[in-house]
């Protein structure tokens, strides 16, 4: 039985190859911009050249000059400075938490849905109430009850994102369950464990990928905006949404103290946003 | 001028996202008479149904009419603006999808829809539109052509559905009609009610049709000249009688053999050892979904008191129409759904309801194949993977012998070593269910429960997977339960045959017992419904079985009357609409589900036969050629 | 209306109430998170333990955990939500001056924006991939990624310090005529408008979209249908759910945006209200407050859920 079938007669579906890979223009672009915020938190302290509490210059609200380079805010300290070590704030915090929620929303959905049952029903109906709640407001509650510190608002974020993540990925694990592979992998008798790393997790990781960049940018909106009501991160530190809240009265100067943080808000957010919709072809192809 | 249609050098191109263009109509050159159906017939990826949609100037997105010209009466339609070309959809050039179901808009009710195209170009009154609708209605034979009109699509069977199409493609009276597979998604015994009302409107109005299929035998009906298209290119073009008595092109008469399944020689039942305890013992089994009710059934019961042997050695065929619950008992074997009743016993074992409760040793025994393998195999795994894991998971095979174990596979299965590395994506149709058999023989089973294998493959390729099971059994002594609604490829391959319809067994017999008189009329209607390969055959059909009143609700088993009595052509009234039928033994050795006495069963099918204008072969169509 | 049709009803109804019931237990149970004597930190400086003693006997607190959630669930049913912890005033008094104007503020939005956004997302969809397709895209996503409180500062930086024509602030006590109304209102409405606009828009023309590639809408346009007639005529009538469901959803965000708009604009409704109770951990004010929010949200996904039901023609005609 050695004989090989001739399938010339069917149409192969091309060499798996770069083809499907192609980024395009705007996606590129984007791409760079969210790494090079990535790349500014990471090696934040090293580029500022002030340090970030010290009040450097008596001009208040000052315009863009050679020293500073940003100009500088309500207290004369350099923009520059405050923005990139607020990077590491607004960034790291969403980073975290957003790492934090999806994690466990994408192994309780698993979970859910392989296992199913009266497990599956009791976790789904909570976390789904859970998800009922306003973010913003649930987050001020916690943080009325609880104060504000980094542990509680990274806690906080994440709890509140980890129904929506859950409900994201069980949909999909769901919808997976059911394709006849996954069928076929339980009438061979593997154990549940199996099924969700090497069945479900694979055909899912594309889309939860896509979703945790989406859930990343609600969190820096949230974090943002709770900052921005002065209950998020507490000065001396200071993220984006706080860096607007203190230079808020330079508003009526149309001073960059207060423009500034919220175009590096809205860089890093759009961008992350218009790279998931211009994500690779192939990973795309995933997502549905 | 006697041609409607006049298509000159065609070429279509698709453009896949990331820019590269490849054609998939390539210089395609033919002419449709007036009042004449020229059929397109090819396998999946021939373009067809592009070509279809050019006649309209409609190209679906990612494609593009990229040269030829297409003249229609006269109208050169490819010149047109968007505007104009408007103008001759539904008015000049009509069109029926292959999936009515989809094509109508749930959310309107379907006279609106039927006459929608009068409406648009302002052929005629709504209340002259509407009674003109009626009169279509009335000629497609649907049942209640007052009514039907002022029902939402839902709340019709997919035969109906497909009629409907067919008037709301006449209604404005075009010059011509398009055909796109319009009867492929039916059930045989309603393809042939929907195949016979075409043709009568046909023949009545003089249409010029164009006719797309991929079943040569559907085609030979209807169309007067058939054109074979292969990879967007035309293979061959000549009268229908000429396509069928005497084709040309290999490729013509490649899908002429396929059309034709040809019993492989059967191997030998294996003399079963008289003490060997049957292989596969299924014993009044209930099974459906949701939770049990009072009466202890499911509240949707899909199998009801279904029960057969398999002796070692030897295949059963399970066939009926969708919905009859023929997939649902694989998956109850398999362990993929617990039964609500009844036992399933492996070599004298009662097996537990879920495979978790089966011991390895009885799971690596039965093993099952789906239909679809596209979604049978992990996309995000290599094929040395998939064949690899039962070879770890039940032989604890690994390393170096795991990869000559999965070569050996792939060879047994007639497939290169180098597809070892693919991944599921990357391979052809019948590669993947090449796959797919392969690993269900990784398992070294004594069962494979076959659901449905070939159904999603194109004929050439289905006919090749066939042999190939047909040879695997020979070599490894495997037993099938091979589930399928194509009579004729059940026949090919098994020496046992059960009939389901409606969730209960109608008939049961071996396989040379399915081919003589008397049958369960619902055997009988399926066997007469199944196309012969030969012009003139539909119109020498009888009369066959009543087709279900209006609606679409799934025919569920009952306890209180036969499930086959709406269609039923032999009923007795107040009898099998009162009690369920009893188990008959027939003279040939089969077992029927009916209240008829056998000679009255006999004496009731010569009736309709003799009602056929033509005399009718009872054979296969395939065997009666041999 | 039939059988069907009223059972899914009433089971979306119940899941709603469940939820409600589950919310409230989130709420109470974040309150109680708060660590250390409530009484105390309340009273701060002038903490005698006879005042702690008779704080913690008028806040139940002497009472287990669930008792008091039933005393308090009893008295939002009953109106009765109990007595600000700062003023003493009780709260019912404390929302009730404040809540029509946040209703007023979210009602006037939702009135501006619904039907510019549905009408923006239905033909960004018809014409989907032209230059105005992508325009609308291109606006929306930008808006719908930055934080509210941008949006808010960039309509003052225009319409209040460039321009001029606008007050920064609002003060809807002392309105005495329409136009003085429409100036307050304009700030607030402008920016909320713009945040759940951009939401609604994408939402409603990815719905669109969907239905427009459909089966049914391929037929309409072969039967010689125009585009316009295949958008409204067939696509629309199936879309409607998941367009009730798009509104339902971006007038929720009203609720996460009006927390900053009224705080930005210096509004006086509720959100503003609730802000400042965190600021001075007013628990009883910020559990009624969240309840409010919770249930407004609530009421908004269970409309969409039973429009989609409503319209299903597989529900409608049995």
């Amino acid at each position: 039985m050695t004989k090989i079938v001739d399938t010339a007669s069917e149409t192969l579906p091309a060499r798996r190859g770069m083809r499907g890979w192609t980024i395009t223009p705007v996606g590129g672009v984007c791409f760079a911009i969210a790494a090079f915020w990535l790349i500014v938190v990471l090696i934040g302290p090293w580029l500022a050249p002030h340090p970030i509490g010290a009040i450097v210059s008596f001009d208040i609200f000052s315009s863009p000059s050679a020293e500073f380079p940003l100009g500088t805010d309500y207290l004369g300290r350099d923009m520059l400075s405050r923005v990139i070590i607020g990077a590491r704030y607004t960034v790291g915090v969403s980073l975290a938490a957003a790492l934090i929620a999806c994690s466990c929303g994408v192994a309780l959905g698993m979970i859910t849905a392989v296992i199913g049952g009266w497990f599956d029903a009791i976790v789904s109906r909570g976390l789904d109430a859970l998800n009922a709640i306003p973010h913003l407001m649930f987050g001020l509650v916690i943080i009325a009850a609880v104060g504000t510190s980094l542990p509680v608002l990274i806690g906080t974020l994440a709890l509140l994102y980890t129904p929506g993540s859950f409900r994201f990925a069980r949909a999909l694990a769901a919808n997976v369950n059911e394709l006849d592979f996954v069928h076929v992998a339980r009438a061979r008798g593997e154990g549940s464990f199996y099924m969700i790393r090497e069945e479900i997790l694979p055909n899912i990781i594309g889309p939860v990928l896509a979703d945790f960049g989406l859930r990343f940018v609600f969190i820096v909106l949230l974090l943002s905006g709770l900052s921005f009501l002065g209950l998020g991160v507490q000065p001396p530190n200071a993220d984006w949404g706080a860096l607007v809240r203190e230079n808020v009265s330079g508003l009526a100067y149309g001073a960059p103290a207060v423009i500034i943080p919220s175009l590096a808000i809205a860089s890093l957010t759009i961008s992350v946003n218009l790279a998931i919709d211009n994500l690779p072809r192939r990973l795309r192809d995933r997502l549905s | 001028m006697t041609e409607l249609v006049k298509v000159e050098n065609l070429r279509v191109i698709a453009r896949s996202d990331s820019g590269r263009e490849t054609p998939i109509v390539r210089d395609i050159s033919f002419a449709v008479p007036r009042g004449k159906v020229v059929a397109l017939i090819g396998e999946s990826g021939s373009g067809k149904t592009t070509i279809a949609l050019s006649l309209m100037g409609y190209a679906r997105s990612g494609c593009r009419i990229a040269g030829g010209s297409i003249r229609i009466g006269g109208r050169d339609i490819l010149s047109l603006s968007a505007s104009e070309k408007a103008k001759v959809r539904g008015r000049n050039v009509s069109y029926i999808a292959q999936s009515a179901a989809a094509a109508f808009n749930p959310a309107k009710t379907i006279m609106s829809q039927v006459i929608e195209s009068a409406m648009i170009h302002r052929l005629t009154s709504r209340a002259e539109a509407e009674a003109k609708a009626v009169e279509l209605f009335r000629a497609l034979a649907l049942p209640d052509p007052e009514g039907v009109g002022a029902r939402y699509p839902h709340q019709v069977s997919g035969g109906q559905l497909q009629r409907l199409a067919a008037a709301m493609a006449l209604i404005s009276e075009p010059e011509l009609v398009i055909f796109d597979e319009p009867t492929t998604a039916l059930d045989v015994t309603t393809q042939i009610e929907v195949l016979r009302s075409f043709k009568s409107v046909i023949r009545d109005r003089n249409t010029t049709g164009v006719y797309v299929s991929h079943d040569l035998a559907v085609v030979a009906q209807i169309a007067d000249h058939i054109i074979v298209l292969r990879d967007g290119a035309i293979q061959e073009s000549a009268a229908t009688e000429q396509i069928l008595t005497d084709a040309r092109n290999p490729y013509t008469r490649s899908l002429l053999a396929a059309a034709n399944p040809t019993a492989p020689a059967q191997a030998a039942p294996l003399a079963a050892d008289a003490g060997e305890p049957p292989l596969l013992e299924v014993e009044a089994l209930v099974a459906g979904y949701g939770a049990a009710g009072s009466d202890g059934l499911p509240a949707v019961t899909v199998l009801n008191d279904v029960g057969f042997t398999l002796r070692p050695g030897t295949n059963l065929g399970v066939i009926g129409e969708s919905g009859c619950g023929k997939s649902t008992l694989a998956r109850v074997i398999a362990g993929l759904l617990p039964p609500a009743g009844g036992t399933v016993k492996f070599r004298g074992e009662t097996l537990a309801g879920s495979a978790a409760e089966r011991t390895k040793e009885q799971l690596r025994s039965i093993q099952i194949v789906f239909q679809m393998a596209d979604t049978a195999l992990n996309p995000t795994r290599p094929v040395d993977q998939i064949l690899g894991r039962p070879l770890t998971f039940y032989h604890g095979v690994k390393g170096a012998e795991r990869t000559r174990r999965v070569r050996r596979l792939l060879d047994l299965v007639q497939l290169p070593a180098h597809i070892a590395d693919r991944y599921p994506g990357e391979l052809s149709g019948g590669q993947k269910q090449r796959v797919n058999l392969a690993r269900a023989l990784a398992a070294e089973p004594a069962l494979i429960l076959c659901d449905e294998v070939t159904s999603a493959l194109d004929t050439v390729v289905a006919a090749a997977i066939l042999d190939l099971l047909a040879e695997l059994r020979r070599e490894l002594k495997l037993s099938y339960v091979f589930i399928s609604h194509d009579l004729s490829t059940v026949r090919t391959i098994c020496d046992d045959v059960m009939v389901l319809y409606a969730g209960r067994k109608v008939e049961a017999g071996s396989r040379a017992a399915m081919r003589s008189a008397p049958l369960h009329p619902y055997s009988d209607l399926l066997v007469s419904s199944i196309p012969e390969l030969r012009t003139g055959w539909l119109d020498g059909l009888g009369k066959t079985g009543g087709e279900m009143g209006l609606g679409s609700a799934a025919v569920l088993a009952r306890a209180d009357r036969c499930p086959f009595f709406s269609r039923c052509p032999s009923r007795i009234e107040s009898l099998c609409d009162t009690q369920m039928p009893p188990v008959r033994r027939l003279a040939k050795g089969t077992d029927i589900l009916c209240h008829q006495s056998e000679a009255e069963l006999i004496r009731l099918q010569a009736d309709l036969r003799a009602t056929a204008a033509a005399p009718l072969d009872r054979s296969l169509p395939g065997e009666s050629r041999q | 209306m039939n059988n069907t049709m009223s059972r899914l009803i009433a089971a979306r109804l119940g899941v709603m109430l469940l939820t409600l019931l589950i919310v409230s237990l989130a709420v109470f149970v974040a309150t109680e998170m708060l660590p250390g004597d409530v009484a105390e930190i309340v009273l701060g400086q002038s903490a005698t333990p006879e005042a702690v003693a008779g704080l913690r006997e008028a806040m139940n607190l002497d009472r287990p955990a669930p008792v008091r959630y039933l005393l308090w669930l009893g008295g939002l049913l009953t109106g009765d939500p109990g007595v600000s912890l700062v003023n003493n005033i009780p709260v019912a008094t404390l929302i009730g001056g404040r809540l029509g104007n946040s209703l007023l503020l979210a009602g006037v939005t939702a009135a501006f924006s619904v039907p510019i956004a549905l009408t923006l997302g239905i033909t960004a969809a018809m014409w989907r991939g032209r230059l105005y397709d992508r325009i609308v895209s291109f606006v929306t996503i930008c808006v719908v990624s930055v934080p509210e409180f941008m949006v808010a500062t960039l309509a003052v930086m225009i319409f209040a310090v460039q321009l001029r024509w606008l007050p920064a602030l609002s003060f809807a006590n002392d309105v005495q005529s329409l136009g003085e109304l429409l100036r307050v209102f304009a700030m607030p409405v402008i920016s909320l408008s713009f945040v759940i606009s951009a939401q609604m828009i994408r939402m409603t023309r990815a719905a669109v979209i969907d239905t427009l590639q459909s089966p049914y809408v391929e037929m309409a346009v072969l039967k010689g249908a125009g585009q316009t007639r295949a958008v409204l005529a067939h696509a629309l009538p199936n879309a409607i759910g998941p367009i009730a469901n798009a509104v339902a959803l971006s007038l929720s965000y009203l609720l996460g945006g009006v927390i900053i708009v009224e705080t930005i604009f210096n509004y006086p409704g509720i959100a503003k209200l609730m802000v400042d109770g965190v600021a001075t951990r007013d628990m009883p004010l910020i559990q009624t407050c969240a309840m409010i929010f919770c249930f407004s949200y609530l009421v908004l996904v269970t409309t969409a859920d039973i429009c989609a039901i409503v319209s299903n023609p597989r529900l409608r005609h049995k």
